[in-house]
């Protein structure tokens, strides 16, 4: 499409940024409020960091939920590459209507029903097979893995069918076995797409409260059931200093990748002049 | 047809020959749609054979049945005297130009080349001697450590070639081999494919929609429409003698004309169409009576003004032109006959057209004529 | 055709050798792919369809006053044969109990007003953005994304801060002196209308992006030079050719909200009953299992349609690539 806002448009879009960003900007400004009563300004000050950064509570939290972001990621990256390569890649088995109505269905369900279900699974089997003995970190990670791999694999999917076979094909033709098809030139290829995977998968399972709420056990609490639980209650102070914290890792993270994207993006453009000139 | 037929040279003409490659009954469905509709083909050693169609004629399933990436709903395909029914692409004989050359972006040119080779095995240094070899081949000798995308489209072409040659297959399958390159390049690169096939005597079948690539690369062409072959033959025989409407009006341009033939002698046929009663001198099996077509190129007509001097012994009628497309080396003449038929003629233009004089113009009445060996009667 | 020789197709009598030991391998790479297909097939059948049986069957059970809370559905009588006893009883409770009817109304009613209102803000964001130059877009799908990365609780949480009685708004627009007493926008169900348009603006406005950005602009330009003004092109070409993105983006906001629960409860409170709350209440605060299961099951009738069309307009999308 074309260049060439018109006036609404542009007023448009600028409300739109302004709606997304201005509470969170506000968010921002008064973590570094000195009162305790979150909406009255008392000065600013960096005492709210400091009470969160005493709080062994929130530390536990913290290194609980990146525990499990890291193990769900990675199991999701590899299962969620698996499911794509078998949903695009393999014909048609028996099965695979199920198969892919499984894969998309995580990405739609409200998290209630899947937190529900997965816990009276728990329930279910540790009746049954004394596993799992307790609720905590085990029950969350695959809880996340479940519905984290899902989302791997639409990316991982829309890739592989974006790419096309003709290189795979074109492997085959030159004698490659389909197993060093995959390892020499689907892999390598989806790399992108499985980096992209794992962060996704990470931030899902750091966000995740309501699914980890029902599966969750006694003394496992992740940083979003510790943040609900008190901002329950009302607005707290060092809530905001936590999320000031949260926001700017994430805009740093966010602008990084960008800037490496870009990076790569001039590069290739570089290259390709660099083709049409000889 | 085309003098003494060398038999070396064409083997299809030698009934004593073996077919290098064979195809009996072959069939590929798609669900309910039908790509390649029961074909039987033989392919011999050397050849530098053409599937030449329009989009959808299923000229590429058939090239990818040969390469092993479909499997034929029935019918059997023998490279070189073994049966391909299972045999997976990796273990076939082949090695297949992609139309979109389908190099590995992630791999230098030298890699790519190499890939192939080390799937078999093949020791280092032969490798760095054959993928050398194949590099001066394709005059790419300086470009081992680019990257696919920091090549031209000509220089990817090559290395796509160099690719699948590198392995010495007993059939090489070119898809579309020129399609992506531009007109001048792709006419220079004609020449080079030819030579090349020349110097490693590999059998060579090729995809291609543009029946100008067909003409000059081929030994053979097949012509295909909606899953079947219309004809097979070599350019010449396909040019001068289509078969049907079908291949006349592919390949070429053709005044077609409904006929009814009046005398049918042995050596001649003779026909009555609405250009009036013709002659032609093709041996063709036909009764009189029977309803038939008449097939003569625009290329094929003299075209002059009335008065001028005609050939003793050619068919002639006189016209009225109507339209002039001038193409620069040539024009096309639109002539109107009894007021009813549009016959297109084509003449080069011999004269620059501000000599006007001498060019015929619109509204000009002007006499077609051409030899009874022109025209071709067609009953499909 | 010319030379068709005599021997149609005998087996070749070569490469029968070379032939089993090709075979051999050959099932090695099926059962490759088999393994392929195998472990992620298996999970999710274990950890994502297996536990839809159990919430339909704990459905049908009978509460009990236990550990767990429910009743045997599948007994192992004498004979050994499996008797399935079907209570329908929680379907009934809950049908019968005008609680559960309003509520049901009331998520349908509030997740269809924020889709609505949704489309209406993101439309011309997403718009904007694709009538934007080159890097402005770039930066701009950045920014709309952005807060996707960002915690979805916190930025909830933002807006209790802003709609509280003493919260910033209030405190803005009493210190300017156009009202008096604050209004009361935490817990009610504007609240509730707005956390949903914030949190899930990005999945409407990202489909409709990729939608409108697909869409020529030639075609805007031929339908000028035919005479339409700007306001009728957008009506009569780009709005019909934009229904696929329209489409995607509402259903993406749709189910989602449908069963929301974290936003009713925060910005909501007890005033706005949604169905993904009383699930979830009636599951850690009533510990009635079965109805919450049965409510589960009555949710996922409510969105199987919307989801059936969602996973539809996906598959169709997938083939046009």
């Amino acid at each position: 499409m074309g260049k060439g806002r018109s006036l609404f448009l542009t007023v448009m879009l600028w409300l739109g940024m302004a709606f997304l960003y201005v509470p969170m900007l506000l968010l921002i400004i008064y973590s570094f409020n000195y009162s305790k009563l979150v909406p009255v300004w008392g000065g600013w000050s960096v005492r709210w960091y400091k009470v969160l950064f005493e709080s062994e509570e929130v530390w536990n939290a913290v290194a609980l939920s990146l525990k499990i972001a890291v193990v769900n990621a990675t199991f999701a990256t590899l299962l969620g590459a698996l499911a794509g390569l078998a949903m695009v890649r393999f014909g048609k088995f028996r099965g695979r209507t199920l198969f892919g109505g499984m894969l998309a269905a995580p990405l739609v369900m409200p998290e209630v029903i899947t937190g529900l279900s997965l816990l009276l699974l728990f329930i279910t089997l540790s009746k049954m097979i004394g596993w799992p003995a307790e609720r905590g970190f085990t029950t969350i990670t695959i809880a996340h893995i479940t519905f984290s791999m899902a989302y791997v694999s639409v990316i991982v999917q829309s890739r592989l069918t974006g790419m096309g076979e003709t290189l795979e094909e074109a492997a085959l033709d030159l004698g490659a076995k389909p197993f060093r098809v995959l390892t020499d030139i689907t892999l390598p290829r989806l790399t992108p797409a499985m980096v992209s995977g794992w962060l996704l998968a990470f931030t899902l399972s750091l966000d995740d409260l309501v699914i980890s709420s029902f599966v969750t056990g006694p003394g496992a609490n992740t940083l979003p059931i510790l943040i609900y639980s008190r901002i329950r209650l009302g607005l707290r102070p060092d809530i905001n200093a936590l999320a000031t914290i949260i926001i700017v890792t994430v805009a740093i993270g966010v602008a990084i990748a960008a800037f490496m994207l870009m990076r790569q993006e001039r590069q290739r453009l570089a290259e390709e002049k660099m083709a049409a000139g000889p | 047809m085309a003098g003494v037929p060398n038999l070396a040279d064409t083997p299809w003409l030698d009934p004593s020959s073996e077919p290098f490659i064979r195809l009996r009954g072959v069939t590929k469905k798609f669900g309910d749609f039908t790509a390649v509709n029961n074909v039987d083909l033989d392919i011999y050693k050397g050849e530098l054979f053409c599937l030449l169609g329009g989009s959808g004629c299923g000229k590429s399933t058939l090239l990818r049945m040969l390469a092993g990436f479909e499997v034929p709903t029935s019918g059997r395909i023998m490279i070189d005297g073994v049966d391909m029914s299972d045999v997976p692409a990796y273990e076939r004989p082949t090695n297949m130009m992609f139309q979109s050359y389908a190099l590995f972006p992630h791999m230098t040119v030298e890699k790519n080349i190499a890939y192939g080779l080390k799937q078999e095995g093949v020791a280092k240094s032969e490798i760095a001697d054959r993928v050398d070899e194949v590099l001066g081949l394709v005059e790419l000798t300086d470009f081992t450590k680019r990257k696919p995308d920091q090549l031209s489209g000509g220089q990817r072409q090559r290395v796509a070639l160099a690719r699948a040659l590198v392995k010495k297959p007993k059939l090489l399958l070119l898809d579309e081999p020129l399609g992506a390159l531009d007109k001048r390049l792709r006419e220079q690169t004609q020449f080079e494919l030819m030579n090349i096939q020349d110097q490693v005597g590999i059998t060579f079948v090729v995809v291609t929609h543009d029946q100008d690539e067909a003409m000059t690369l081929s030994t053979r062409i097949a012509v295909m429409d909606a899953g079947n072959f219309q004809q097979i033959g070599t350019p010449t025989e396909i040019y001068e003698f289509p078969e049907s409407r079908f291949v006349a009006d592919f390949i070429g341009n053709a005044n077609m004309l409904d006929a009814r033939v009046t005398e049918a002698g042995t050596d001649h046929v003779t026909v009555e169409t609405a250009l009036g009663t013709i002659r032609t001198e093709q041996g063709i099996q036909v009764q009189e009576g029977q309803k038939v077509y008449l097939a003569l190129r625009p290329e094929k007509i003299h075209l002059a003004k009335a008065g001028d001097p005609v050939h003793e012994g050619n068919m002639q009628v006189t016209g009225h032109v109507e339209d002039i497309g001038y193409m620069g080396d040539m024009s096309v003449y639109k002539v109107l006959v009894n007021g009813e038929t549009m016959i297109e003629v084509t003449a080069p233009n011999l004269t620059r057209p501000k000599q006007r004089s001498l060019a015929i113009t619109w509204d000009e009445e002007v006499v077609l004529s051409w030899h009874s060996n022109s025209p071709v009667l067609l009953v499909r | 055709m010319s030379s068709v020789a005599a021997d149609p197709m005998d087996p070749a009598p070569g490469p029968t050798q070379a032939g089993l030991g090709a075979r051999i391998s050959r099932q090695l790479q099926a059962s490759w792919k088999l393994c392929v297909i195998a472990v992620p097939y298996a999970w999710m059948l274990i950890f994502f369809l297996l536990p839809f049986f159990i919430v339909f069957k704990i459905s049908l059970a009978e509460p009990l006053i236990a550990a767990p809370p429910f009743s045997a559905l599948f007994d192992l009588t004498e004979e050994g044969i499996v008797t399935i006893r079907i209570i329908l009883d929680n379907f009934l409770f809950i049908f019968e109990d005008d609680l559960y009817i309003r509520t049901y109304l009331n998520s349908v009613k509030i997740s269809t007003i924020s889709t609505i209102l949704c489309l209406l803000v993101g439309y011309p964001i997403a718009y904007g953005i694709v009538r934007s130059g080159e890097m402005a877009r770039k930066l701009l799908l950045m920014a709309i994304i952005l807060p996707f990365w960002t915690s979805f609780l916190l930025r909830v949480y933002a807006w209790m801060g802003l709609l509280a009685d003493k919260g910033t708004i209030n405190n803005l627009l009493i210190s300017i002196g156009i009202i008096d007493e604050p209004i009361r926008m935490l817990y009610t169900d504007f609240a509730v209308y707005l956390g949903i348009v914030y949190t899930y603006l990005p999945f409407m406005v990202l489909p409709l992006y990729a939608n409108l950005e697909k869409l020529d602009s030639s075609l805007n330009e031929a339908a000028a030079d035919l005479g339409a003004k700007p306001i009728g092109i957008f009506f009569t070409v780009t709005l019909p050719l934009s229904i696929p993105g329209i489409v995607a983006g509402s259903l993406l906001v749709f189910i989602p909200a449908t069963g929301e629960y974290v936003i009713p409860d925060l910005l909501g409170g007890g005033n706005v009953q949604m169905i993904g709350r009383v699930l979830y209440n009636e599951f850690h605060q009533n510990k009635d299992w079965p109805v919450a299961s049965a409510v589960a099951i009555a949710l996922l009738f409510l969105l199987v349609v919307p989801m059936m069309i969602y996973q539809r307009y996906q598959a169709k999308e997938a083939e046009k690539v």
